[in-house]
């Protein structure tokens, strides 16, 4: 961190002088040789810089632990998860490609969008609080905190925070799991999760998350108490 | 026919023999030339260098690319290859002795190579690429075989193929074979330098680049007059240039360096691998020594190459040029540059320019569109590992837009080729 306080002005300086023959030649400057450039067709539908926008479905993915997209990522080129386009952009990446990737949008410490969801109803407000805080025992509901951190900002190196996601976006990651539509490794908790979820419960957990306004540098935490409550094949016991 | 009375029991009985002796034609076409199945699967036996010969030829066919379904054990089949005639499954080729090769013998194997029949006797349908592989040798089987024996075996029983009447019927595919199949290993051409040889091989046998690369008939034949000229390939709207025309992915004038960049790297300034080329690559080309991408480049160098057509003076509507350039302005010239030069970075280029660009000229925008649509990395590979890419403009734009982006980089900057339209688009999304 503090080299490349240091080393920012080096870089300008000689970012400059690069661009100077460039200038001189009347031909446009360098492409820049930096993942910023390389990533920018994630931007196309994750929002500038992986950031997300409040009114879309994508999810942010700025700031999220690097284990947990790496995961992903691995899952989109395995076939554990669905979608054509995510597919279509990593079936052909190395392992290492996808590792930089992933470091690089968990990187990024950016500040969030206002919450989506507004003025829901609040009922469904205090039971997806419950949900989020306490679980469910009586349903045999394990608290989401209990593994994505007690400020839902997710834990390092591989559970996401879920706050600051589209409220679509949640409610159909939970249907994809419970038609298998979505899969992360073996034991895959989260299936298990979302069959024990009712589609109201489904409702009230994403209404509850995509309402909360999220502080700036909502750092996911280093460690959480051991054994979680499922056994979940992404995340190192 | 004068004293032939034609009766009914006659004519029954004549049409009777002729369909049993066409049957036996076709039936004796399906298995001439088969070698006698001799050895057995013990009897093979698998030195190290044959197994290290094959797992290189393995990659040089891409076997992968089919027999290893998506997160799939290696090479335990399931992947489904979709053809205008129903899904075919790619088998279980790992040495299950149940579900995969484990019980054939080497004789077994190369018969379903070079014959295009299974262990079983069934004959095998050709999204199999057997009409390419039939010209691979017995040796380079043997090694193939010794490489998959060696792999784990994975229990995991054959899909069956969903295809639809009649194509599901054997007697359908033995009438294919003989129409459209005959089986034959290579026979270097005499004149020609071994290096030439080698490629030619390379490309027509293991390669089977003209399973993409060349244009089927309406049974889904390719044809081999047209070789290498071009296809479009099934059910993907992804056209694989012609391989025999300067004006498509010819490389007569290319140099060996480019040529082997484009295989090794995926990535040259004048165009980047992208689509099923992009995977052609990564599992395959990339890892083929430099001998044999120097052969297959001196053989794609000396293939024939198509007189260019004169270009069509394309009339393109001033209403439609003037909404791609300002989409132009706005979604692409930052990378593509503003006279569609492409993008340099500090080693090179970094975005290929689209001015006199083959891939945004071709008869048919369906790629052109596809990036468009979906945007896309070319492969990571050893040269090009840390690629840029292109996004995905399907979800921003609509057709009429992309129609319009797509007529004006078509007709832009000394470019003339047709205008694209919004039912273009409609049609290869």
């Amino acid at each position: 961190m503090i080299a490349s306080i240091l080393l920012r002005p080096l870089a300008a300086v000689a970012l400059v002088l690069a661009a100077v023959p460039a200038a001189v030649a009347g031909s446009p400057p360098p492409v820049p040789d930096t993942m910023a450039q390389r990533m920018q067709p994630c931007s196309a539908c994750h929002g500038k810089e992986g950031r997300a926008t409040p009114e879309a479905f994508f999810p942010r993915i700025a700031g999220k632990p690097a284990g947990y997209l790496y995961n992903q990522l691995d899952n989109f080129r395995s076939g554990r998860r669905a979608y054509p386009t995510m597919t279509y952009f990593v079936e052909q990446m190395s392992d290492a490609y996808l590792h930089e990737i992933a470091d690089w949008f968990a990187s990024l410490d950016l500040p969030y969008a206002p919450p989506q969801t507004v003025g829901a109803p609040a009922d469904e407000i205090a039971r997806g609080q419950a949900l989020v805080r306490d679980g469910d025992a009586a349903h045999g509901i394990p608290a989401c905190v209990q593994c994505h951190g007690a400020a839902m900002t997710g834990v390092l190196p591989a559970v996401p925070g879920l706050l600051g996601l589209p409220r679509g976006y949640l409610v159909e990651q939970f249907g994809a799991w419970r038609t298998g539509q979505r899969k992360a490794l073996a034991p895959d908790c989260m299936a298990r999760v979302a069959t024990m979820l009712t589609p109201a419960d489904i409702a009230a957990v994403a209404s509850w998350l995509s309402s909360q306004p999220v502080a700036v540098g909502p750092a996911a935490a280093d460690s959480i108490a051991r054994p979680l409550p499922l056994a979940c094949g992404s995340v190192p016991q | 026919m004068k004293g032939v009375r034609l009766t009914w029991p006659r004519v029954v009985v004549a049409l009777a023999v002729l369909i049993a002796a066409a049957a036996a034609l076709v039936a004796w076409i399906n298995v001439r030339g088969e070698d006698a199945l001799t050895g057995s699967a013990d009897s093979f036996v698998a030195t190290p260098e044959l197994v290290a010969r094959g797992a290189y030829l393995a990659r040089a066919g891409n076997c992968a690319a089919c027999h290893t379904d998506r997160g799939g054990a290696a090479f335990a089949g399931g992947k489904g290859i979709a053809t205008p005639f129903g899904t075919v499954f790619a088998s279980n080729l790992t040495p299950d002795a149940k579900t995969g090769i484990g019980a054939w013998s080497a004789a077994q194997f190369w018969r379903a190579l070079h014959n295009g029949r299974s262990a079983d006797g069934r004959l095998l349908y050709p999204a199999f690429p057997y009409p390419n592989f039939t010209e691979i040798t017995r040796a380079d089987a043997d090694a193939l075989f010794a490489f998959l024996r060696s792999q784990v075996p994975v229990a995991q029983a054959n899909r069956v193929h969903a295809l639809r009447f009649p194509y599901d019927l054997q007697a359908s595919l033995a009438v294919w074979r003989a129409l459209f199949f005959s089986p034959g290993v290579y026979e270097p051409v005499a004149g020609r330098s071994p290096q030439w040889n080698r490629g030619a091989y390379l490309v027509r046998a293991l390669g089977h680049c003209a399973a993409c690369h060349s244009p089927r008939n309406a049974f889904g034949a390719t044809r081999d007059s047209l070789e290498l000229s071009g296809g479009l390939i099934p059910l993907q709207n992804w056209y694989a240039p012609s391989l025999a025309s300067g004006a498509e992915a010819g490389v007569a004038d290319w140099s060996d360096v480019e040529v082997a960049a484009l295989l090794k790297t995926g990535f040259t300034p004048r165009g980047a691998a992208l689509g099923p080329m992009a995977e052609v690559v990564f599992r395959s080309t990339q890892y083929l020594d430099d001998a044999d991408v120097a052969a297959m480049t001196a053989f794609l160098k000396s293939l024939p190459q198509a007189p260019a057509r004169a270009p069509a003076v394309p009339a393109v509507d001033k209403g439609a040029f003037a909404h791609g350039a300002a989409l132009y302005r706005a979604r692409c010239a930052d990378c593509h540059g503003a006279s569609g030069e492409g993008g340099r970075g500090a080693q090179g280029v970094v975005y290929v320019p689209l001015a006199g660009n083959r891939k945004v000229l071709l008869e048919s925008p369906a790629n052109l569109i596809h990036i468009v649509v979906n945007g896309g990395f070319p492969p990571t590979t050893a040269g090009n590992p840390r690629p840029y890419g292109m996004p995905p403009f399907g979800p921003s734009l609509k057709d009429e837009e992309i129609a319009a982006l797509a007529t004006y980089v078509r007709a832009a900057w000394g470019n003339a080729a047709p205008p694209v339209s919004a039912l273009d688009v409609l049609d290869a999304r």
